[in-house]
């Protein structure tokens, strides 16, 4: 342990992930060198991504780590005796130490890697929900959800003959406790919440939705996707029973996920997909299982891109998670400000408590016709339902434009997408 | 605005994407067609008056961008009047415009003032704006009836459901 951290206060595990660097100031300017694709040109105008809440950019230690493993140390992973297979198996699981400390689970035995956040959901959905759902019985997500945590347990409930169960938002795009408790009945068999809205930037109290779903015996599955890249995540003090992120929104590479889930669920899960990896002796009577977390990866999986998603997790950790939140904060506040202040623009989403997304509508403007604009000033920005319908549908829009920062996202970048919004205004109206 | 963008957002688009022409629910229609972009959420309804083979009467309604409302606003001015297979040429000719194709046959009808959109095949994401609402009348006139989506094999939303958007029905 460094001398920083060892001057820590004792606030926990999240307070001992923070690094020495983490006490210098905020260098954004070099943070941005580090992003080779942030100085291209877009339209003859410099880029100005602004659809963090899709993916992210991917810094060069990234770039090089998934590079290194093709050039150097290449091979299929838990197979073979060759020391390429060797150094690149220590090379892959080596991250499952690194996803651990960075959501600090119990124990890496519990980190699974898969495709992304969406294969996460289906995993639980298809092995835990398959064996603890039946007919008659509720499974209860919120009314924010993304598609990737809405679709997968409508399939499992039509399966089973159970109900999907929808806790409220409130014009602000918050999630009331009281009415997601009073959804918790002795039917529900497992609940699934977002920790940050994609589409509305709200931050859910996952642990007091924890505490209640947990006050009937329920496990709570969270989608991190939004919340893995932006701010401390801890899943023994957010007290969850799975959570999923994927690597591609944390910086790293695409086709890269994780799904963490408390060791005695994932021991009395059945496997999801059968193949090669997941088993430890293969007979046509009889097939054993593999243990954790082998059990649930069949197949080769993608394996430079977990290594270069290690890579992507030390970036982060090194800037600190604790940082970055504030670095996102202050734009958000910041960009809230400036867009709150032109005439015609409606902000959607204006939960107490947000990270990072800025959803937004002008009136008499289609989202489509806002995207198309700001794109020929470079700015990227996403416009659409953000795979989130039933938000849409709540706020009665057929869609919205939506600005998410990153951590290489800087003021003066909130000031040009200020500058297209009132271009947009002045061409429209 | 940047001058590419003005090949895009030509006054006349601007003008029929904020005042649109024929936006009304045509009472004596015989004929009408929902078109859905499930991307964008954008929904028309095309409503059609025809009189054996003639369009005598033409008119949309919903809620859409600048580009779609615009194209769902001149094609029911081209229309008025014309014959199925007239409309059907000059979707052809309109297709052809923003795609860049050549199959539209030689005697279609002239564009006339479609020709505003040809800017869109610049933009390769907003061609499906502008060619919804000429796909949801080919399904209107030719009796289909069906949601007609931009996405083949995605799910078109219940005919029941309220169109989103702040647009109630208008009759002509």
């Amino acid at each position: 342990m460094s001398s920083a951290e060892t001057l820590a206060p004792p606030a926990g595990a999240a307070a001992s992930r923070r690094t020495a660097a983490a006490r210098s100031p905020y260098d954004v300017e070099a943070v941005r060198r580090d992003f080779p694709i942030l100085s291209r040109r877009v339209h003859g105008k410099p880029l100005v991504y602004l659809d963090n809440a899709a993916t992210t950019q991917k810094p060069v230690p990234v770039l090089d780590a998934e590079r290194d493993v093709y050039e150097r140390i290449y091979a299929n992973i838990h197979r073979g005796v060759h020391l390429l297979s060797v150094e690149s198996t220590d090379a892959y699981d080596a991250v499952r130490g690194k996803v651990r400390a960075l959501v600090n689970a119990p124990d890496a035995r519990e980190i699974i890697f898969l495709r992304g956040t969406t294969e996460a959901v289906n995993l639980v959905a298809q092995t835990y929900g398959r064996r603890n759902v039946g007919p008659g019985d509720e499974v209860l997500i919120t009314a924010l959800e993304h598609h990737s945590n809405i679709v997968p347990w409508q399939m499992l409930c039509e399966e089973k003959g159970a109900t999907l169960r929808v806790a409220p938002i409130n014009q602000k795009g918050e999630v009331p406790l009281d009415t997601f408790r009073a959804l918790v009945t002795d039917r529900t068999k497992i609940a699934a919440v977002a920790h940050v809205s994609n589409a509305l930037g709200t931050v859910n109290p996952i642990r007091e939705m924890a505490d209640i779903t947990h006050a009937r015996g329920i496990p709570l599955l969270v989608d991190g996707a939004q919340a893995v890249p932006r701010l401390p995540v801890d899943v023994q003090e957010l007290g969850c029973d799975f959570y999923a992120f994927s690597g591609h929104k944390v910086y790293g590479p695409s086709g890269t996920g994780v799904l963490w889930g408390r060791a005695a669920l994932l021991e009395a899960m059945p496997p999801w997909q059968g193949g090669g990896d997941m088993i430890s002796s293969v007979t046509f009577e009889k097939t054993t299982w593999n243990v954790l977390p082998y059990k649930f990866e069949a197949g080769t999986p993608n394996i430079a891109g977990v290594i270069a998603l290690g890579a992507a997790i030390d970036y982060v950790t090194s800037l600190g998670l604790d940082r970055i939140e504030a670095h996102e904060d202050d734009l958000l506040a910041y960009a809230t400000e400036c867009v709150q202040s032109i005439p015609d623009v409606r902000l959607i989403g204006t939960a107490a408590k947000k990270a990072a997304v800025l959803s937004f509508t002008i009136e008499g403007v289609h989202p489509h016709d806002i995207g198309t604009v700001l794109d020929r000033e470079g700015i990227a920005v996403r416009t659409g339902h953000h795979c989130a319908q039933p938000v849409m549908d709540f706020f009665r829009v057929p869609a919205t434009a939506r600005a998410s920062f990153g951590l290489y996202n800087t003021r003066q970048e909130v000031d040009v997408l200020a500058g297209g919004i009132r271009q947009v205004i002045r061409m429209f109206r | 605005m940047s001058s590419d963008l003005r090949d895009l957002y030509q006054e006349t688009i601007l003008d029929h994407g904020k005042r649109p022409r024929n936006f009304c629910e045509l009472a004596a229609a015989n004929r009408k067609a929902e078109g859905y972009n499930p991307l964008c959420g954008d929904r028309e309804t095309v409503f059609l008056e025809l009189e054996g083979d003639l369009v005598r009467d033409i008119s949309f309604q919903g809620a859409g961008c600048a580009i779609s409302t615009a194209s769902a606003s001149m094609m029911t001015e081209s229309l008025k009047g014309k014959s199925r297979p007239e409309a059907e040429a000059l979707f052809q000719r309109f297709h052809d415009l923003i795609t860049g194709g050549s199959s539209a046959p030689a005697d279609a009808p002239p564009l006339g003032k479609l020709e505003v959109f040809s800017g869109v095949r610049e933009y390769p994401v907003r061609i499906k704006c502008a060619t919804l609402p000429w796909h949801t009348m080919r399904s209107a006139l030719n009796g289909a009836g069906q949601t007609v989506s931009t996405e083949s094999g995605a799910e078109a939303s219940p005919k029941d459901e309220p169109s989103a958007g702040p647009v109630p029905p208008v009759a002509c």
